[in-house]
């Protein structure tokens, strides 16, 4: 699904922090990226949702060069990007109205959508209804709490049906019972539909409740990945489990290590 | 959030005008301050005559300003406001022009423009370009880089940014812009219309009822020009209401 090859991305005056890094993510696979900060985790997720360009390398996703944002890629970032103006309806329903304004021209919007105000209609709707906001349709994001305009978020990037969704650090603004709430329903979608995810987080238990793989990160230049197999995907109910509680303390040793090594340089 | 104001409140607010102005003619009691009893039906008769050109005049002159300041204004306070090295480059200019009165410019238009209706409509239009221009542009780039993302990776292209996120972004912006400086554009009206034009609310106060000493007649025009600026204000916050409902929640 996702495909980066030889990589290389930096910022100017700090030096690379991508260089000859190759990582590939099958479909349906749920991923998440942790490191510490200034790793370049948001990075990789901007240059996988074509925010960014790569300085060298190649990344594809569906076997298509991305240089772009690419229309069945959804993206959920940590500040809901809700427009202020506009109600929680017609924010979820943002991006199909921005379909319909180019038509499926296979750059904006993929090629081969229907087009059809009601049954947008629909979808809008039952996705509202799928993240529990329905009755908050008419409101304006500034009268919603945090997790409600995350979930309003989630919504607007659903009704588009991606094949794909990256989210950056999407639930670091809320409070712990909301969090793990919304966890459980990206669990969900993942079981359910074998939604392809990708989820930045420095939550060391979100990166293991939402990803079944585990990219690691380290300061400094990245070149070969550190992936870390994870089964405990969605096991948030068991998170006081031993096997749990090591998973998490191996990976925070694999972060501080990280860190190690760019001291050493 | 802003506070809404309600048609009652503006009842009340011109209930309380009159009484005041009852009250102060009675204390005066000189004929520089006649009645409102006497003048209210003294303009209520001269807008469907002569008051009423003058009040055409006058209102399509602000319009006209208002009209060439915003298509000015707005793009070029949208360009700054999302391309900060331009911003940098520019803004300081803006800051020292800003703050200057620009009537102050009235003779230089006239000379260079020849005392015409678009000398006096170009005047105008400076003084409202610079208030929306700031508006706009501090609202531009209070748009975060969040919002624009995240509606890019919707597909959003350079059009569709500007069609769902920088047009109303900005729309209330402008509209406010206006409202607040549509008093001033109605001030400076009334000293540009004293000089060489033969219809115009300033021309009517001025010339043709101050001058002549006919009073009751120069408050009619005074009170057509209070009614521009009152007319103008609530129907540009008329618009508001309806364009930024989300800056009104209870």
């Amino acid at each position: 699904m996702i495909k980066v090859t030889n990589l290389r991305f930096g910022y100017g005056e700090r030096g690379d922090i991508f260089d000859d890094f190759s990582v590939s993510m099958k479909k349906g696979e749920a991923w998440t990226i942790i490191g510490p900060s200034g790793c370049g985790k948001t990075t990789l997720l901007f240059l996988i949702a074509g925010l960014n360009t790569p300085a060298g390398g190649m990344i594809s996703v569906g076997g298509q060069k991305i240089h772009r944002p690419r229309p069945r890629t959804g993206l959920v970032l940590q500040d809901h990007g809700l427009l202020p103006w506009a109600t929680i309806f017609d924010n979820v329903r943002l991006g199909l109205e921005i379909r319909h304004f180019y038509g499926p021209d296979g750059k904006h919007s993929p090629a081969d959508i229907e087009l059809d105000q009601k049954r947008d209609r629909e979808r809008v709707a039952y996705w509202l209804d799928r993240l529990n906001i329905s009755n908050l349709q008419e409101m304006y994001p500034a009268q919603l709490s945090r997790g409600q305009r995350q979930r309003a978020a989630i919504a607007r990037t659903l009704v588009m049906e991606p094949d794909m969704l990256l989210m950056d650090e999407p639930f670091s603004a809320l409070d712990a019972p909301i969090r793990e709430e919304l966890q459980k329903v990206m669990n969900g979608f993942h079981r359910e539909e074998g939604l392809t995810s990708l989820t930045v987080t420095h939550d060391i238990e979100e990166a293991v409740v939402l990803g079944e793989k585990i990219l690691v990160l380290q300061q400094g230049c990245n070149v070969r990945p550190l992936i870390v197999d994870n089964h405990l995907l969605g096991e948030i109910d068991r998170k006081s489990d031993p096997e749990f509680v090591n998973r998490c303390s191996e990976l925070r040793r694999l972060i501080a290590g990280a860190g190690e090594r760019e001291g050493g340089r | 959030m802003k506070k809404k104001t309600t048609l009652l409140s503006t009842l009340g607010g011109c209930v309380m005008i009159f009484c005041l102005w009852q009250l102060l003619s009675l204390a005066v009691n000189r004929p520089i301050l006649p009645s409102p009893v006497q003048v209210v039906p003294l303009f209520v008769v001269n807008m469907t005559g002569e008051l009423g050109l003058h009040f055409l005049a006058s209102t399509a002159r602000v319009l006209a300003a208002v009209l060439v300041a915003t298509v000015f204004a707005a793009p070029l306070g949208l360009a700054l406001g999302q391309l900060p090295r331009l911003d940098r480059v520019i803004s300081p200019l803006i800051a020292i022009i800003y703050p200057i009165p620009k009537i102050i410019f009235l003779p230089v238009i006239y000379v260079l423009m020849g005392i015409t209706d678009l000398s006096k409509i170009t005047l105008i239009a400076i003084i409202i370009f610079f208030q929306i221009l700031v508006v706009v542009r501090d609202e531009a780039a209070g748009l975060r880089q969040e919002l624009i993302l995240s509606v890019k990776s919707l597909g959003a292209g350079r059009r569709a940014l500007f069609k769902y996120v920088y047009l109303p972004a900005s729309l209330p912006a402008v509209l406010t812009a206006l409202r607040v400086s549509v008093g001033t554009a109605v001030a400076v009206l009334f000293i540009a219309e004293q000089s060489l034009t033969s219809y115009g609310l300033g021309y009517y106060i001025v010339i043709e009822t101050y001058q002549v000493l006919l009073y009751p007649e120069m408050y009619t025009g005074i009170m057509g020009m209070g009614l521009l600026g009152v007319l103008l204000y609530f129907s540009i916050y008329s618009i508001e209401l309806k364009v930024g409902k989300h800056l009104f929640i209870e």
